[in-house]
C-alpha cells in the first residue's frame, strides 16, 4: 500500500456524512439526480478515513460541475473538459492527497474527450466519477455523445446523426484499470462501487447514470423502475456466474465463436454461464460485456466491469526523483551553473 | 614557414551546409574555442524546421553565424566577413548575405553536376564569374578528409562525415583558436567508437596543417581576447538560460518545479532540458495537447508547487481559457512563450515579437496578466526569476516573452554568484483570517494578493472556480456591484506590481530629441545601431524595456522628455500601439517581419533618417 488515496501519514479520523456539507445552497433543479449521487458521496466519505483537508474535488463544466462547491473538502470548480489534466497536475505533485474529478457525459466525452482518455492510460491516482444523463442540461438541452441516436432535441429537431459513446467502452478501450458503473437512485450499489474505486490504486472511473428530469427524464427507467429493473440490471459480481431476472433465471454466457449473448438459465443450464472475473488482465472480456447494451437500452451491467493492478504514474515520477536524486545527491544551483565549459577571467 | 598575421577587432563568419553536413556541431565548437580565448561573442543559428530536407537542396541548408571581438558585443553579425560553404545550395542560400569583398571558403567537391542542378545553378558559380565581388578560398575539403583519413578502418561515408571536423581545423588555424578543448571534446564525444573519434581528431588536425602549410591562405588573423568584467563565464543560449533560471526560481522559492508541457518549436529545449534535473525535485509531464500542458501546471499550483508551461504561439493560443482561470482564482503561474514567427503555423524555426498583443489581450473577458521579457540570451535566467517572483508575490499567471533568437543564440554569461539572487520565497495560509473562517478572497492589503492555501491544510478547506466570486468569501457570486469590483481589483492588482520592479533606465544623451525604445531581443541590434549613430557625432537616447505589464511607472515622464520617439519591433507596432494609447505619445515605427532578427545596419539607417526629419532635413 502506498501513501496515495490521501492515507497519507495521519492516523483514521471519524468523521460522518454532515461534516462533508459545505455552507453553500445546493443549486440542482429539483429532483435532479445529481442530489442523490452528491449525498451518497457525502455519506461515504467518512468510510475513507481521510480528514476532509486531504481530500480535493475537481470539476469541469456543466451541471455535475457545481459538485465541489457542496462539498466541504477543498475544492476546483475549472473550465469545460479540463479537470482531469488539472487534477493530474496536483496528483502527481501531491501524491499525500485523494483527489476526486467530477465530471459529465459532455465534459468527459465531447469537449475533454482528449484529456479523459490520456489520463486514464496514465493510471494517474484519480479517481473519475462521470455522472451520465445523455443529455446537455445546463446549456439547455442540446443532445450529448451519449445520447440515442435519432434523438430530438434544440440543436437536432430532425434527430441528431451522432453514434453515441458508451463510456465504460471507451475507458475499457484505453485499458483503464479500474471501470465501473453505477445508478444514481442506488445509493447502496454506488456507495459500495465508490469504496472499490477509493481503495484503487491508479485512475479508477466511474459511470454513473444519472437523471435529468428537465430535459431527459426517464432515460435509465428500464434500469430503476420496479416493474422492469430486474429484467434489466445486470449486476456483475467478481467470482459469481453473471445472472439476473427476478430469480435469476436470466445469465450471461460466452459463445464458442466468441461473442456473449444474454441466456435463459434453464436452456444452457447454470454450467454454461459466464463467471465474472474483474481482475482478469485481459480488458476483452470486459470490454465485450459493456457492449450488451449501449446506453440503458435493455438489459444493461452495472458494477465493476474491471479492476487489475499496474504501475500508477504519479508513484512512478516520483521514483525517477528519488532515483535521480539518489544518484545524483540533492541538486545544487551553484554547481548546475557552473556545469558546462567555463572560463576564468581576470 | 611564418605567415603574416593581421590583427582584426572583429569577425562574423557562417559556417553553412547540408542539414547532415553537421554544421551546428562546428558553430558550437568554434564559439567554445572563442569563448575559451577570451573574446566577446555572439551567436545565431538558422536552421531549417525539416529535420532532413532532401540533400543538397536549398531547404536543407543550415547555417551558424558567429560574431565575436576584442571588445563587447551586442548581436550576431549583420552579415559575414567570412562564409564557409560546404555544398553549392549552402552558397546559393547565403550569398545574398555576402557583402562585397567578403571570404569566401567552399568546398570544390560538392560542386558537382548533380549538386549544381539540385541547387538551381545553370553553371559552375565557382568558374562563371558570380563570385568575382568576393575572395573565394576554393578547398577541396571532401578529398583532403578524405585522404587524411586513409589509413584508417573506417567506410568512406563515415570518413567523408569528418569533413566539417577538418574545416572546423582550418578556420581554427586561420583565426588562432586555441584546439585542446575540441580535441578533448571529440575524445568524448565518440569514446564508445575510439577509431571514430580518432578519425575526426585527425581531420580536425588535418585542416589546421593544410592552413599553415597552404599557399591558399596566405594571411592568418588574431583578434585580442576582450576586456569583459572579470569573473567565471560560461557560453549559455536563451532556452538553457531559461530552464537553469526556472531550476533556480524553484531553489529560491523553496517550491517544488513542476512542468507542464507540449513539445513545439523552438520551446521544446526547455523541457528536453529540465527533465534532466530531476534531482532538483523536478517534475516534468509531457501532456497530451497544449492545454493540459497548461492545466496540469494550474493545478500543481492549486497543491502548492511552482507551476510552469513552456510553448510558442500557438501553443499559447490554446492555453488561453486556462490562463483565464488561472486569472480569475488567482494562482501563481508561469506561462512561457517561445514567440515565432506567424501566424498559424508561420515559420517555426524563425524569430518574432508578434505574441505581444496576443498575451495581453487574447483572453477573454477582462484578464489582466503580468509580462516579462528577457533582452539577451543570458537575460532569460534572470527574467524567468523575476517572473517567478511576480506570480508568487501577487497570486498571478505570468507570461514571459521570448523568442527563437534568444532561444537559440547565445553568448558568454559572466555566472551569478548565487548567494545574490533574490529570495523570492512566499509562505502558505495556515489560520484562518476572517472571525474563525478562512476567505480565500481576502486580500493583502498593499499588494492586494490573496491568499494561498494548499490543500492538507486543516481547517482552510475551501472551493474556488472559474465563476465570479464575491469579494472576500469566494463565494459564487452574480452580484452586479461585485463583478466590477472584482474586476478592478484584479486589475489594480496587477497595475500595483508597477511599484515592486525598477524604473525603465535610460541611456541618455545630451542633447538628444530621440529616444530609441524597444523590448525582448530587439535589445542588442538597437544598441549596436545607437553605437553607430553615435559614432557618426549624432545624438541619440535608447531604453529598453523589461516589464510589458504593467509598464514602469516613469515609463510616461520618460517618453515625454523627448521630441521624437522611435519604437522597432520585429511586428507590424504592437508596444507602438500600447505605448500610444497608453500615454498619448506619437511615437513612430520600425517594423520588419522577416523571421531575423535586425541588422544593426538599418536600425542606424532608421535612426538617422528620423533624426534627419526632426532637424527638418
Amino acid at each position: 500500500m502506498t501513501q496515495g488515496n490521501g492515507h497519507g501519514n495521519g492516523a483514521a479520523v471519524k468523521l460522518t456524512g454532515k461534516d462533508f456539507k459545505s455552507d453553500q445552497e445546493v443549486r440542482w433543479c429539483p429532483g435532479c439526480g445529481d442530489y442523490a449521487i452528491l449525498s451518497a458521496v457525502q455519506g461515504f466519505m467518512p468510510s475513507l478515513g481521510i480528514p476532509r483537508e486531504r481530500i480535493v474535488f475537481v470539476s469541469g463544466i456543466g451541471c455535475s460541475s457545481r459538485f465541489p462547491y457542496y462539498m466541504n473538502t477543498y475544492g476546483m470548480h475549472s473550465i469545460h473538459g479540463r479537470a482531469p489534466a488539472i487534477a493530474t497536475g496536483l496528483s502527481v505533485t501531491r501524491p499525500d492527497l485523494s483527489v476526486w474529478v467530477i465530471t459529465g457525459d459532455g465534459d468527459a466525452l465531447s469537449i475533454g474527450g482528449n484529456h479523459l482518455i490520456h489520463a486514464l492510460r496514465r493510471n494517474v491516482n484519480l479517481k473519475i466519477l462521470l455522472f451520465n444523463n445523455q443529455i446537455y442540461g445546463l446549456t439547455k438541452g442540446q443532445y450529448s455523445p451519449t445520447s440515442e441516436l435519432g434523438k430530438v432535441t434544440k440543436s437536432t429537431p430532425m434527430g441528431s446523426l451522432d453514434h453515441p459513446f458508451n463510456p465504460v467502452s471507451v475507458a475499457l478501450g484505453v485499458e483503464a484499470t479500474f471501470v465501473a458503473r453505477s445508478i444514481d437512485s442506488d445509493r447502496a450499489h454506488l456507495t459500495e462501487v465508490l469504496g472499490k474505486a477509493a481503495a484503487h490504486q491508479g485512475t479508477a472511473f466511474v459511470e454513473i447514470y444519472q437523471n435529468c428530469n428537465i430535459f431527459n427524464d426517464g432515460a435509465f427507467d428500464l434500469l430503476k423502475e420496479p416493474d422492469t429493473r430486474a429484467d434489466n440490471q445486470i449486476r456483475l459480481e467478481h467470482g459469481k456466474p453473471i445472472r439476473f431476472g427476478k430469480d435469476g433465471e436470466r445469465g450471461v454466457r460466452l459463445t464458442d465463436d466468441c461473442r456473449v449473448e444474454l441466456v435463459d438459465v434453464a436452456d444452457v443450464g447454470e454450467d454454461a454461464l459466464l463467471v465474472h472475473d474483474e481482475h482478469r488482465a485481459e480488458p476483452s472480456l470486459a470490454f465485450m460485456l459493456s457492449r450488451l447494451s449501449h446506453g440503458a437500452d435493455g438489459p444493461t451491467p452495472i458494477g465493476v466491469f474491471r479492476d487489475v493492478e499496474r504501475p500508477v504514474y504519479d508513484e512512478l515520477m516520483s521514483e525517477q526523483v528519488e532515483a535521480a536524486t539518489a544518484r545524483q545527491g540533492r541538486g545544487e544551483l551553484a554547481k548546475l551553473l557552473h556545469g558546462g565549459d567555463t572560463w576564468q577571467l581576470g | 614557414m611564418t605567415k603574416p598575421v593581421q590583427v582584426l577587432d572583429r569577425v562574423t563568419i557562417r559556417f553553412a551546409g547540408d542539414s547532415g553536413d553537421g554544421m551546428q556541431l562546428t558553430g558550437d565548437r568554434f564559439t567554445s574555442e572563442t569563448a575559451a580565448f577570451g573574446n566577446d561573442l555572439s551567436t545565431l543559428p538558422d536552421f531549417p524546421a525539416e529535420i532532413r530536407a532532401p540533400a543538397g537542396s536549398i531547404p536543407g541548408v543550415s547555417g551558424f553565424q558567429l560574431h565575436f571581438a576584442d571588445h563587447d558585443i551586442l548581436t550576431p553579425g549583420d552579415a559575414p566577413d567570412v562564409l564557409v560553404a560546404m555544398n553549392p545550395a549552402a552558397l546559393k542560400a547565403n550569398l545574398g548575405d555576402l557583402p562585397k569583398g567578403a571570404s569566401l571558403i567552399v568546398n570544390t567537391d560538392s560542386f558537382t553536376a548533380r549538386n549544381l542542378d539540385k541547387a538551381g545553378y545553370a553553371a559552375n558559380p565557382l568558374e562563371d564569374g558570380t563570385l568575382a565581388d568576393h575572395q573565394v578560398h576554393p578547398v577541396p575539403l571532401t578529398s583532403m578528409t578524405l585522404e587524411a583519413l586513409k589509413e584508417f578502418d573506417i567506410s568512406k561515408k563515415e570518413a567523408e562525415r569528418a569533413k566539417n571536423m577538418f574545416a572546423l581545423g582550418l578556420m581554427s588555424w586561420l583565426y588562432h583558436r586555441p584546439t585542446e578543448a575540441t580535441v578533448a571534446y571529440l575524445e568524448k564525444k565518440f569514446a564508445s567508437r575510439p577509431v571514430i573519434a580518432k578519425a575526426n581528431v585527425t581531420a580536425f588536425k588535418a585542416g589546421w596543417n593544410y592552413g599553415e602549410t597552404t599557399e591558399a591562405f596566405a594571411v592568418s588573423y588574431e583578434i585580442k581576447p576582450a576586456k569583459l568584467t572579470p569573473g567565471t563565464y560560461r557560453n549559455i543560449s536563451g532556452n538553457l538560460a531559461l530552464a537553469y533560471g526556472l531550476v533556480a526560481a524553484s531553489q529560491l522559492s523553496g517550491l517544488p518545479l513542476f512542468l507542464g508541457a507540449y513539445p513545439i518549436t523552438p520551446a521544446s529545449d526547455i523541457l528536453h532540458e529540465l527533465s534532466k534535473h530531476k534531482a532538483f525535485g523536478v517534475r516534468t509531464f509531457q501532456a497530451e495537447d497544449e492545454i493540459a500542458g497548461v492545466g496540469a501546471a494550474l493545478g500543481a499550483a492549486f497543491g502548492g508547487a511552482l507551476g510552469v508551461t513552456t510553448s510558442s504561439g500557438p501553443g499559447i493560443a490554446l492555453k488561453a481559457e486556462t490562463i483565464g482561470l488561472g486569472v480569475s482564482l488567482e494562482l501563481p503561474l508561469l506561462v512561457i512563450d517561445i514567440q515565432r514567427s506567424g501566424p498559424s503555423t508561420g515559420m517555426p524555426t524563425k524569430t518574432e515579437q508578434a505574441d505581444l498583443l496576443q498575451v495581453l489581450y487574447g483572453r477573454n473577458g477582462e484578464a489582466p496578466v503580468p509580462v516579462v521579457a528577457p533582452c539577451t540570451p543570458s537575460d532569460c535566467f534572470h527574467a524567468a526569476v523575476e517572473a517567478a517572483r511576480i506570480a508568487l508575490k501577487y497570486r498571478t499567471p505570468v507570461v514571459l516573452l521570448s523568442d527563437g533568437y534568444l532561444a537559440n543564440g547565445s553568448e558568454p554569461w559572466l555566472l551569478p554568484d548565487v548567494a545574490s539572487l533574490p529570495d523570492i520565497s512566499t509562505s502558505f495560509a495556515t489560520e484562518p483570517n476572517h472571525e474563525g473562517d478562512f476567505w480565500p478572497y481576502l486580500r493583502d492589503e498593499t499588494t492586494l494578493a490573496r491568499p494561498w492555501a494548499v490543500p492538507g491544510t486543516p481547517g482552510l478547506e475551501h472551493r474556488i472556480g472559474g465563476l465570479e466570486k464575491a469579494d472576500g468569501t469566494g463565494n459564487i457570486s452574480y452580484d452586479p456591484d461585485n463583478h466590477d469590483r472584482m474586476i478592478n481589483l484584479r486589475a489594480a492588482k496587477v497595475a500595483g506590481i508597477a511599484a515592486d520592479i525598477p524604473p525603465v533606465e535610460v541611456d541618455h544623451q545630451d542633447g538628444s530629441g530621440l529616444l530609441v525604445l524597444g523590448w525582448g531581443s530587439t535589445y542588442g541590434p538597437i544598441g549596436a545601431a545607437v553605437r553607430r549613430v553615435r559614432a557618426t557625432g549624432a545624438r541619440v537616447s535608447v531604453a529598453h524595456l523589461r516589464h510589458l505589464n504593467p509598464f514602469p511607472a516613469n515609463l510616461g515622464e520618460v517618453l515625454a522628455a523627448y521630441d521624437q520617439v522611435l519604437i522597432p519591433e520585429m511586428n507590424l507596432g504592437q508596444l507602438r500601439m500600447l505605448v500610444r494609447s497608453r500615454y498619448l505619445v506619437d511615437a513612430v515605427g520600425y517594423n520588419k517581419v522577416r523571421g531575423l532578427p535586425f541588422k544593426a545596419e538599418e536600425l542606424a539607417d532608421a535612426i538617422i533618417g528620423l533624426l534627419d526629419e526632426g532637424a527638418g532635413k
